[in-house]
Parts: C-alpha cells; structure tokens; sequence
C-alpha cells in the first residue's frame, strides 16, 4: 500500500475539477454543444459500455503489447550498444535516424504493409515510438557510471558480465524509468492517431472519429476519458513497478528532501 | 633505507637487512616503467618517464605532486588498472596484471564509489561476493569491519543516508575486507572537511598498524602526507617522475604530533622539495 502513497492529493484535485467543470457549464452552457457536462459523458459511457469496454481492450492490448517489443527492443538494443563498438557505430546513427522520422506520419503507409484492418499496423507504430527514448536513456544510464565504481570492480578481476550487471544495469535504472514514463504516454497516443488511419474499427480511435464525426460529442468524449483511463492505470503501474525495483532510489530523494 | 615499523608476527620479516632475499618479499617493484597515454596521436601525452619504486611490507608511502604529474598514473600501473608502455611493474613478486586477477590490493579512490542500490554490509560484502565466500562468512566479516570502522549501527543503511566521512569509512573497510596485504588509495579523503580528514587520518593509521598492511597513498596535501607517510615520494610533472624521497620518522602519531616542531621540519622539507619541482 505504501506504494500508493501520493495518489490521493491528485484524485481529489480531479474530483474538485470535474465539480468546477459540471457547475460551469450548468450555469453558462446549457446546450451541451461544445462541450458536454462530465455527468452527459459518464451517462454516455454507461450507454455505450459495451462498446467502450470492446475499445478499450482492442487499444489496450496495441499500447501494451507495443510497449513491451518497444521495451525489449530498445533494452536490447542499448545492452548491445554498450557492449560492442560496432553495434554503437551501426545502430546509433540508424535509431536517430529513425527517431527523425515523424513516425505517426507512416500510419497509413503501415496500413498498406500489414493490411487496413490489422492492428499490426498500429502496435508497429507504438513499437517504433517507443523504441527510441527507451533505447537513448538506457544506454546513456549503462555508460554514464561513476568511473570508480568501473575501476573498483576491475581491481577485484570482475568479469565484463559482472560489471554490467552489479554497477551498469542498476545505474540504468533511474534513467530507464525516466524513459519509461514518457514512452508510456507516447504509446498511448500513438496508438489512438494510428487507429484514426486503420486497423481495428471498434477500437477507441475510430470510436472517436465516428462519434465526432456524427456530432455525438458525448460519446467521443467517453471513448477519450476511456484512453485516459488506461494512460492512468499504465502510469501507476510504472510508478510502482520503480519503487519495487529501486528502494534505494526513493530513499536517496525522500533523504535530499529532508536536508 | 627507512624504518620499518614491526606489526606484529607477520610483518617481523620484513625487518631484515636488505638483502636478495626482501628484495624477493617487495611488495611493490616498478623498474623503468613509463606510461604514454595515444601514442602516435595528436594528442599524445608523456605521463610518467622511466619510473622505479620498490616498496617495502608494512610501509605507508605516499606520493605528492601538482596535479598532471602522473601520481593516479603511478597508481593506476601499480593496481593494473592500465598497462606500463614500457617497463615493468611486480606486485607480490609478479606481474601485475596478476597480482590483480589474485586480488592482492585493496582500493580506495577520492569519491567513496560506494554503490547506492547496496546497503552499507552489502557494500563491504561486494569484493567477498566476488571472491565466492559463503553468506555466512561474508556477514561475519562484514561485522568486523563495520567494528574496525566504527559504523556498527549503519549496516543496513544506504550510503546516501550516511555523511561524506561515514561514507569514506565504509570505502576502507570494503577495501580491507578481504585482508590484502596492500592498499591503494586514490586522495580517499580530497573531499572531506578539515577536522573530518584528520580524524580518518587517525583512523587510517590505526587500521595500518591493526592490519599490518602496507599502503601507497595519493594525496595533495602536504600535512597529510606526512603525518601519514613512512615515506613521502614528491613527483614531478610533464613528464612524471619521482623528483625526491622523503622518509619520515615520527615515530607513533599523536595528536601532539601536529604541532610538533619535527612535524613542522617535515613539512617545510616537503614543500621546499615540492617548490623545486614546480619551478
């Protein structure tokens, strides 16, 4: 539970903003029109439950599964980085390369490649965003070590393997979660513009569009505070999933913060 | 030659008059050793010229110089960290490289180096994790040494919950967990306050004569170097080398010693040796 601790500021702040927001509109915008009220929004996601939930899933499964091959990828990648000249020389300039590439752009050049209804297209669109802050930040927290710790552990005849192991990968970790988070987001939103060009129709994005483009305003906005719903859960994730993997790194920020 | 302090059974050999045979028992031998960092390159540096240094056990020597006159050079060639370009270097009477792979020496550098995911027993713990010992033995060891440092009630701390000198104490005692009969040290205490550096000064010396351990020692400062030293080696830069031997006989460090006159001849020999280098 204590991995918890902090989150109940933000949700009465959320709570308090959806009050304002209700109240506003009740007073100065009865029609609904622009902007529907959080109570026509909720009745619209129980309305439409069925379908959200089937959107939510189908959108849920391209971040997820995205971020995991962008993850694995992208680790695997900086390890190899780190460990090889050749591969630094080969793979860098290819991943920046590729990182200058506006990704979401390809969307439905993707569509042409993996078929207009796949969600291929989509998760490979998520692979490729992800890929590249995971890849830089790991690899700069696997070379970024403190030169001594490097020397201390060839004084005492450590094995590469070992090196990387006790003093490179728990280093990285700070900077991979850093890189975690941002790409978590990235991958959300990369997955709903991708699903606007193709894939699944009963994923959020087309939800989204169609509803918009049928000015059922309510329903799109159910379909957007679905996404938002998994944004939300991936974050918590992440932020538990680095305080299990790094109590000392908690510790040394809560110990900064008392001095 | 310098006096050899006796500590205790193991030491009483190094005692002898020198002879073939504690030349054979030198704990460290540098023989024409030279150090050129990118040979051939624009930005080639001569970094150490010709170096011989033989230290005997139990000594604690230190070297002294202005920065860039290659004393963690000197270091790095004795601990193998980084190879002689030409020249040899013996550790324990081999190569070494081998004295490294057999774990001869302890190391302690300027910053702790402590790792921050370990708590402070599993940071004294690493280089026996290393070394295969069992669990047992390594907490058993782990304890002692806490003792020896005197931070028994931070074993299950992190660094970052411990003072910069707390922090260094833990670094030695890792760097004398296992016991080597040699240990090196990189300006351990270049970033502690004035009364902090003094007290670890007191309790370096102390472990030295608990552990029997010979000790080289890098540091900038005058004072310390000899108030520590059995011998201080003064440097000189571009290209480095030893420019003159000091051997200190203080006798047993008190805090009186500090302010003793002899103590005081010491230094001014120190820094009118040092003058002469930089000029």
């Amino acid at each position: 539970m204590n991995a918890l601790k902090g989150f109940s500021a933000p949700i009465v702040a959320g709570v308090v903003l959806c009050g304002l927001w209700q109240g506003v509109l009740s007073l100065f915008n009865p029609e609904g029109f622009v902007l529907p009220a959080p109570s026509e929004i909720v009745g619209a996601l129980i309305d439409n439950w069925d379908d959200v939930y089937q959107g939510t899933r189908i959108t849920g499964f391209v971040v997820v599964s995205g971020l995991i091959a962008g993850i694995i990828l992208g680790v695997l990648a900086a390890l190899l980085v780190t460990r090889f000249r050749t591969a630094n020389e080969t793979i860098t300039p290819l991943a920046v390369a590729i990182n200058a590439i506006p990704i979401v752009a390809l969307a439905p050049i993707f569509n042409n490649w993996f078929g207009l209804t796949s969600p291929r297209s989509n998760q490979a669109i998520v692979v490729a965003l992800v890929f590249f802050p995971i890849f830089i930040n790991t690899t700069r927290g696997l070379t970024q070590v403190d030169r001594s710790q490097v020397e201390l552990m060839e004084s005492y005849a450590a094995s590469r393997s070992r090196i990387t192991r006790e003093v490179r990968i728990p280093n990285a970790m700070p900077f991979f979660f850093t890189a975690l988070k941002l790409a978590t987001s990235l991958a959300l939103i990369a997955a709903i513009v991708a699903e606007y060009f193709g894939g699944r129709q009963d994923a959020l994005g087309p939800m989204i569009t169609q509803s918009a483009g049928l000015t059922r305003y309510d329903d799109a906005w159910a379909a957007v505070l679905a996404g938002t719903a998994i944004g939300a859960v991936l974050y918590i994730v992440v932020t538990v999933l680095e305080r299990v993997a790094m109590p000392w790194h908690s510790l040394i920020r809560s110990h900064r913060e008392e001095t | 030659m310098n006096e050899v302090p006796s500590q205790g059974e193991e030491m009483s050999t190094g005692e002898a008059a020198p002879t073939s045979e504690t030349e054979a028992k030198r704990v460290i031998d540098i023989r024409g050793a030279t150090k050129v960092f990118n040979p051939g390159k624009s930005n080639q540096v001569e970094a150490l010229a010709e170096v011989d240094l033989a230290v005997e056990p139990g000594e604690f020597v230190t070297l002294i110089g202005p920065s860039g006159c290659g004393k963690s050079t000197l270091l790095r060639l004795i601990a193998a960290l980084i190879p002689p370009s030409t020249g040899s270097v013996e550790v324990n009477a081999k190569p070494a490289e081998q004295a490294r792979l057999d774990r001869d020496y302890g190391m302690a550098f300027q910053t702790a180096g402590l790792f921050d995911w370990r708590t402070v027993t599993k940071n004294i713990e690493l280089p026996l994790e290393l070394m295969g010992w069992s669990r047992g033995d390594r907490r058993g060891r782990a304890k002692e040494m806490l003792e020896l440092v005197k931070l028994a009630e931070f074993a299950n701390h992190h660094p970052s919950e411990l003072s910069g000198g707390m922090q260094q104490r833990v670094a030695i005692a890792r760097a004398l967990s296992f016991s080597p009969a040699l240990l090196l040290m990189d300006e351990p205490f270049g970033a502690l306050d004035e009364m902090t550096r003094e007290h670890m000064q007191d309790e370096l010396l102390r472990i030295w004569k608990e552990t029997a351990t010979t000790v080289v020692f890098v540091t900038h400062s005058i004072p310390e170097a000899v108030y520590l030293s059995t011998r201080v080696l003064v440097m000189s830069p571009r290209p480095g080398n030893i420019a003159s031997i000091i051997d200190v006989d203080l006798g047993e460090r008190r805090g009186a010693t500090r302010d003793d006159p002899a103590f005081f001849k010491k230094v001014t020999e120190v820094r009118v040796a040092l003058r002469k280098v930089e000029e």
